[in-house]
């Protein structure tokens, strides 16, 4: 499984169409292969993500706010799109390559960082 | 004791207060993390208050504005307000226009404490502003063929200048749509575009129509009426069927073209307006010039641009894009349910010749999804007429055109009765039934007048009146 998370900072991108850094991870058997590697976008565009998606082969994106023409589009293309998620990247990898993280998830880190500061 | 003297209102929680306005409201504490949001903001997010409390605002709201919180933490900075528009993406994959006022909260020691976001839908608005602007005629306005392709490609240009616009065509081709089109596209859009029927009213009429009249011009004048030409001020008036314009109005025409001024009927003061003028006319007026029935020099004033708009005879492909288009309208408005057209129906419609062009085919389509009480439009569906007609009419030629617009003066010339029997060979009902249709033509021209029509066809009174007769048309 080829995993792609749209990211900002720490945390997953809460806008799909604003992403300017993705990281792509391959899970297998719920473990995750190698170093996940980052890519940063020539510039935030849905539709350019959207061709980088296709062309890395991706089979699950992890992201935050999409818009319903390009999840169609995602979808159509067979590809999983678990949308709406907030808090740290790192969590959602994990979450999703333990095959729980469902679209509108609002991860634990996303309210630690309040305490932190 | 003190709870009973604090003021009932006092009680109310900040919540409530928040929940009672019809706009998103969320309450951000220092850090930019949600403290409160209400319902409004709920619904419009997507997201529930107890999940969104403690979490970074910008995931909540997941606008387009905040810039990695950079905005936000600068009205914390400045305590200065900020109002900006921009738009956010709910948790149901709508992208909605927002308008962001965001000010900063301040502590009872004067120092900031956090921020109170304030969120304004603007999609009702905008929807609204849309339907009023929008380019809905230039949607609506549909073909793939070659030669509307030329006109879709024709029409911005038209928009961006102020000239005249002649619209030519045969009719139901949608010279109408064209011209609104041409209008809302326009720098003038926001301004009225008014319609004038020029054929339809009396001359005396329409030009008191046209450029009003001042009170007591006339019997009845009992007060200033301002006319189209000033209530279209700043906008587009739009003269239909200006071939039909009487020849004293075109005069009048022709000097508020050239220098945008006119007297209204019995008034003594000139009125200076600021219009476009789009015409249109299903007539040649290049004839109407040679037969004396239209001035020359208005022709040229208003032929700077000149859109002729293709009979649907003449747009390959798009009569079975129109057939599924407008199939698609009436079978949603009337609930019906039918699956499409059967090949026999669909034959029949495709090899008609639509002598009314769209505004024929749309009533057809119209007709049959009315009719069809199976779930295919078979071809009982259709209308009889259909049937009795040509299957396809022929392109008319200069010299057929030349004889519509003669309004039945010299119509139609021996010639042209050779020219017809030529047509016979491809009429499937042979001699009888281009003499029927010739027959009717020119009674249709000569407002039913026997004599001139028989006249017209070079014929006797009494040969029409037994041609009449035989062909059941009297």
């Amino acid at each position: 499984m080829k995993i792609l998370i749209t990211i900002r900072e720490n945390n997953v991108a809460p806008r799909f169409d604003l992403t300017s850094e993705v990281l792509i991870a391959l899970c297998e058997n719920q473990e995750i292969l190698g170093t996940p590697r980052t890519m940063l976008m020539n510039r935030p565009s849905a539709e350019d993500l959207c061709a980088l998606i296709i062309k890395e082969g991706i089979s699950t994106v992890i992201c935050g706010g999409i818009e319903e023409s390009h999840l169609k589009y995602l979808s159509w293309k067979k590809i999983q799109v678990v949308d709406s998620v907030i808090g740290p990247y790192s969590e959602a990898l994990n979450a999703a390559n333990a095959g729980f993280l469902k679209a509108g998830t609002i991860l634990p880190g996303a309210k630690k960082r309040v305490l932190e500061k | 004791m003190k709870s009973a003297s604090m003021h009932p209102l006092k009680k109310i929680a900040v919540t409530d207060i928040l929940n009672g306005v019809p706009h998103g409201i969320a309450i951000l504490d220092k850090n930019l993390c949600v403290v409160e949001m209400n319902s409004f903001l709920e619904v419009l997010t997507g997201f529930a208050n107890a999940d969104a409390r403690g979490v970074y605002a910008d995931f909540i709201l997941r606008s387009n504005i905040d810039n990695h919180g950079r905005q936000f933490r600068e009205v914390l900075e400045s305590e200065e307000c900020l109002s900006v528009a921009g738009n956010i993406i709910t948790q149901h994959h709508k992208k909605i226009p927002v308008y962001f006022t965001v000010s900063s909260l301040v502590d009872d020691s004067g120092n900031a404490a956090g921020l109170l976001v304030f969120l304004e839908d603007l999609s009702g608005l905008q929807s609204l502003d849309k339907k009023r602007h929008s380019n809905d005629n230039v949607e609506k306005i549909l073909g793939h063929s070659p030669k509307m392709q030329e006109i879709f490609e024709l029409m911005p240009v038209l928009a961006h200048t102020d000239a005249s616009v002649l619209i030519t065509g045969e009719t139901g081709t949608g010279k109408d749509m064209i011209a609104e089109a041409i209008h809302n596209t326009s720098k003038r859009s926001r301004h009225p575009f008014i319609k004038v029927n020029c054929g339809a009213l009396p001359e005396a009429l329409l030009e008191s129509e046209l450029f009003g009249h001042a009170r007591g011009a006339f019997t009845g004048a009992v007060k200033d009426k301002p006319g189209l030409f000033r209530l279209a001020q700043d906008g587009t008036i739009f003269l239909t069927e200006i071939g039909d314009l009487p020849l004293t109005l075109q005069v009048k025409l022709l000097s508020v073209l050239d220098d945008k001024e006119f007297f209204p009927v019995g008034g003594v003061k000139k009125v200076k307006v600021d219009v476009r003028i789009i015409a249109a006319t299903h007539h040649s007026l290049r004839e109407l010039v040679k037969m004396g029935q239209f001035r020359e020099d208005l022709f040229y004033r208003l032929n700077v641009l000149r859109l002729h708009l293709p009979s649907l005879r003449e747009r390959d492909g798009d009569i079975r894009l129109l057939l599924d288009h407008f199939f698609r309208e009436f079978n949603s408005n009337l609930n019906k349910g039918i699956k499409g057209y059967s090949n026999k129906a669909l034959n029949v419609l495709t090899s008609y010749g639509y002598p009314g062009n769209v505004r024929e085919l749309r009533n057809i389509v119209e007709y049959a999804v009315n009719i069809c009480q199976e779930n295919k439009i078979q071809r009982e569906c259709l209308p009889k007429y259909l049937f009795e007609q040509a299957p396809r009419r022929k392109v008319q030629t200069q010299e057929e055109k030349r004889v519509e617009v003669n309004d039945g003066q010299e119509f139609p010339p021996k010639r042209d009765m050779e020219k017809r029997t030529n047509q016979v060979e491809s009429s499937p009902g042979g001699w009888s039934e281009v003499e029927k249709e010739m027959i009717l033509e020119a009674m249709k021209k000569t407002g039913g007048n026997r004599s001139r029509a028989a006249l017209a066809l070079g014929w006797g009174r009494t040969t029409l009146w037994r041609k009449l007769n035989r062909y059941g048309l009297n």
